[in-house]
């Protein structure tokens, strides 16, 4: 089991087959990890914002720098027209990163490495910033794929690219997290599977690449998060402001 | 050495070469569409129930937290500038009460000194007077005594002269012309006998 480094991808359930209907959603490894996820955020969200005292405590202090931190980035990004989807961004951002920093653990499960869920969430974004385009712009919004300053020659091609682009926006987005999750995790596996092949006379190098790894993935782990994040505010500031 | 880790290489690999022949049959796991629903419904059940919860419980009390300790901070700068201010106009207060303070204890002790210089330059010309006074008193009680010298001196030297006469010539002689001849004696050298 060991070897294979795409087993700790496979789901698998845990505790009796739920169905509804045809529907089969019996409670999986998956599920396990996004509940513990989504309870580790709400725990520690909760610790830090339950005192409030003038000199904060770590786990406050915690709590409000990653407020700041993130409402900073939406302001920098989409404006200050994107203050009443700041908590689902907030969310957003902090559900990918847990899952993303739960997977790091040896022997768990990482939810954001299964391409189903990263590509519901970004369609959810995608779905979500187009009805906020329409609604703010109306069929206004449409300018959005004709960009101001280009020959009308040009035009017929550049408007095709740009619906292109607009619409592999979701895919774009679910399969950069999914594939560096994955990638991430497999090469962690490889290695340590390469570890236990070469043994004690070879395995030190192996090793030290796996240790390395683990640094580096701690960082893809935040930076594909904060990546989520901010793309969700770009795709945002192009529904609320239509800058094209 | 490097033959030896292929080697050993090649042999572990045989261990775990049903596994990756799996693997390769297996494909990978993520594509298997079998718990795809139930991985949707438990995203949007969880991640739903999460959003919820922090938009409408704790987001806004650490908005709140974070706007409190805002409006907290700057409180506490105004008032701690406000006391600085008032400690600045304390500290102006307590110099003008100095320096009015030093200035009134210079005009008391000025008024006291005149005071008693006046007072000594009263007392003093009252004493002088009374000095000047009395000196004129005395001079008078010489002046008389010293004219009532002279003229007993004179009757004394009278009488001693008569005397004198008779004891010498045995004749009386009439007391005038002797008082005149001692009269224009003593004017003569009066100044010596009896001295200023």
């Amino acid at each position: 089991m060991a070897a294979n480094p795409m087993t700790q991808f496979e789901v698998y359930r845990i505790g009796p087959e739920i169905k509804v209907g045809a529907f089969d959603i019996s409670f999986t490894n998956a599920s396990l990890f996004m509940v513990i996820s989504s309870l580790a955020i709400l725990i520690i969200f909760n610790l830090g914002s339950k005192k409030n005292s003038l000199l904060p405590n770590k786990i406050q202090l915690l709590a409000e720098l990653s407020y700041t931190f993130v409402s900073k980035m939406i302001s920098d990004t989409a404006g200050s027209k994107a203050k009443p989807y700041f908590s689902f961004i907030f969310s957003l951002f902090m559900f990918v990163l847990f899952c993303n920093m739960f997977g790091m653990i040896p022997y768990t499960f990482t939810v954001t490495s299964h391409i189903i869920v990263t590509f519901v969430l970004a369609a959810f974004i995608f779905i979500g910033v187009t009805i906020i385009g329409f609604i703010k712009h109306g069929l206004g919004y449409l300018k959005l794929f004709v960009p101001s300053g280009v020959p009308i020659v040009l035009l017929p091609l550049i408007v095709v690219i740009e619906i292109i682009s607009y619409l592999s926006r979701p895919i774009s987005l679910s399969v950069r997290l999914f594939a560096n999750m994955m990638a991430g995790h497999t090469m962690m596996k490889v290695f340590g599977g390469f570890v236990i092949s070469l043994g004690v006379v070879g395995g030190w190098l192996p090793l030290s690449f796996s240790v390395a790894l683990t640094g580096l993935e701690i960082l893809v782990a935040f930076l594909q998060a904060y990546v989520f994040a901010i793309l969700t505010c770009i795709y945002l500031n192009d529904a609320l402001n239509l800058h094209h | 050495m490097v033959k030896k880790i292929f080697f050993q290489l090649i042999f572990f690999n045989l261990f775990f070469l049903k596994e990756v022949f799996a693997a390769e049959s297996g494909g990978m796991p993520q594509l298997n569409p079998e718990f795809w629903i139930s991985q949707i419904f438990w995203l949007t059940l969880t991640f739903g129930i999460l959003h919820i919860v922090l938009s409408k419980l704790i987001l806004p009390k650490i908005s709140a937290n974070l706007e409190l300790r805002k409006s907290q901070i700057q409180e506490n700068i105004e008032a701690a500038e406000k006391q600085r201010e008032s400690s600045e106009a304390k500290l102006k207060e307590y110099d003008d009460i100095i320096s009015k303070s030093k200035l009134k204890a210079n005009n008391i002790f000025k008024e006291a000194r005149e005071n008693v210089l006046k007072e000594i330059n009263t007392k003093k010309e009252t004493l002088d007077k009374q000095i000047d006074e009395e000196i004129k008193k005395v001079e008078q009680e010489i002046n008389l005594l010293r004219k009532g010298a002279s003229e007993k001196i004179n009757k004394i030297a009278i009488e001693t002269t008569s005397e004198l006469l008779v004891k010498l010539i045995g004749t009386e002689v009439n007391n005038s012309s002797i008082s005149a001849i001692v009269d224009d004696l003593s004017k003569r050298n009066g100044d010596k006998y009896y001295g200023n």
